[in-house]
């Protein structure tokens, strides 16, 4: 399990995280929903360690994440697989280089494991034959599943997601978000999910926390979003005719 | 300037910190030297061959005396490109092929959030992306000032020869005439601060670039702009230092 507990961050006199306390769960697809600029992309950087928070501590199964120093953070980074809006992919390195390269760095596994093990998270991520590309070469799904390959390649305990739909049409986010769901029923790790897109909060939204203006405004889950009579969130959940006629 | 130099020196701590597989480092320094070292073969080739061979040229020129023997042209020609032409000359050239490719490069994994991902593995970015490239200009650059030193001498010679300006034998005497090992010395001394000083910059500028392509673009203009700035600094410095 993940916590944040009472914490702030401030950019410059522009308070963006204003006391936000909320527990992602073990085995659970939780997602941080939220409009631009609401403060959830800062969430999740404060909550991997890429910002330094303010004020109040992130908990990584009650391990103090904001209180290490950067030796132990490297401990729990490595059991941290991250899944980035652009891929995020190294450009130099090929798909397999790529998904190798966490068990480069810290395992001592042979040339022949770390293979096995690269060819089975794409493998599982549905890429086949595709080994020797270049990122450049792929298509924007196609580099979304390498990078969940790279983020489960190591066996993480927490898999974090920033926006995994943005830029793919409506069937490949589909596939992006089921395979999320999948991974972390298989493995029962700590899924957090920074997402605006409706079709995801709808499909695997185990625990959904809104955060507006940097505040932690409502949690529940995908059934109970769709009859809460929160405003802001439900202006927020449902600003398309579509929704609108999907609450209907 | 002074925030600017307090952020490099805080970099440059991050950067000589231990790394994570000795293994893995050893292979990206060879991956460095292929791509900043080998690839600049070409241009540093090139450049020296025909700036050697127009020194010549205007040392004859220059030095048309009768009281003047003909060898110092060779004499002349060797001193400059020794002590100034390879070490100097080329390393600006340097400054501006590799310093922007390292700036771009490190600035692009920036806004492409590649280094995030680095750190969030738990890799140190700054040790991982910058220290292999600074060994590696440290320990390929006076290899490619050598051939430089060479190649210019050679064309000095090829020009001389074909121009009429001065005899082969006059010119081998002139750049054998009193030389000193100390100048490849002071040479090499000039060679491997002023690597550092253009792979460590362009690492700073790429490494703190915000924003996108556009920001990119400046940071590797700046990254040259600094760097070149720097080895003309270091230049009056180490001479200083080495020659006064």
């Amino acid at each position: 399990m993940i916590e944040a507990k009472n914490v702030s961050k401030t950019f410059g006199d522009h308070q963006v995280l204003k006391n936000v306390s909320v527990k992602f769960e073990k085995g659970k697809n939780n997602l941080i929903i939220g409009q631009s600029g609401s403060g959830k992309t800062v969430l999740m950087k404060c909550l991997v360690g890429l910002y330094e928070v303010d004020k109040g501590k992130i908990l990584f199964d009650d391990r103090n994440f904001s209180k290490m120093s950067f030796a132990e953070m490297k401990e729990i980074r490595q059991e941290i697989g991250m899944l980035f809006q652009g891929g995020a992919l190294f450009d130099s390195m090929t798909v397999e280089e790529n998904v190798m390269f966490p068990l480069s760095m810290f395992t001592r596994q042979t040339l022949e494991e770390r293979r096995d093990r690269a060819n089975f998270c794409l493998s599982r991520v549905n890429i086949v034959n595709s080994n020797k590309l270049y990122p450049s070469e792929l298509s924007g799904g196609m580099k979304k599943r390498v990078a969940i390959a790279r983020a489960i390649s190591n066996h993480p305990k927490y898999l974090f997601c920033d926006e995994p739909n943005s830029g793919l049409d409506p069937k490949t986010a589909n596939v992006i978000d089921k395979l999320i769901n999948e991974i972390t029923q298989e493995y029962n790790i700590t899924t957090v999910i920074n997402t605006h897109d409706m079709n995801s909060v709808i499909e695997i939204g185990d625990k959904i926390s809104y955060i507006y203006e940097g505040q932690l405004w409502w949690e529940g889950d995908k059934t109970t979003i769709m009859h809460t009579d929160n405003k802001e969130l439900n202006d927020f959940v449902f600003a398309t005719e579509l929704t609108r006629k999907l609450r209907k | 300037m002074l925030r600017h130099l307090g952020q490099y020196l805080l970099l440059m701590i991050q950067v000589f910190k231990k790394p994570e597989k000795k293994s893995i480092y050893l292979n990206r320094i060879f991956f460095e030297m292929d791509k900043l070292g080998l690839d600049s073969i070409g241009i540093v080739a090139f450049i020296s061959l025909f700036v050697g061979a127009v020194l010549t040229i205007q040392m004859a020129f220059n030095i048309d005396s009768p009281i003047v023997p003909i060898y110092t042209i060779g004499f002349a020609t060797r001193k400059s490109i020794i002590l100034e032409f390879a070490p100097t000359i080329i390393s600006l050239i340097l400054a501006g092929k590799v310093g922007s490719r390292i700036a771009s490069e490190i600035g692009t994994m920036r806004v492409t959030e590649q280094i995030d991902a680095l750190e969030i593995m738990g890799v140190n970015p700054a040790t991982y992306l910058i220290f292999p490239k600074i060994i590696a200009s440290m320990v390929f650059n006076p290899l490619l000032i050598l051939m430089s030193i060479a190649l210019a001498i050679l064309g000095g010679w090829l020009s001389g020869l074909f121009s009429g300006l001065v005899g082969s034998y006059e010119y081998v005497y002139g750049i054998q005439f009193q030389f000193q090992m100390y100048d490849v010395t002071y040479a090499m001394i000039k060679t491997v601060v002023f690597a550092f000083l253009i792979t460590s910059i362009s690492g700073y500028f790429g490494y703190y670039t915000k924003g996108g392509s556009l920001e990119v673009g400046e940071a590797s203009t700046r990254a040259v702009v600094v760097s070149s700035v720097n080895i003309i600094i270091f230049n009056l410095l180490l001479t200083n230092l080495l020659l006064a």
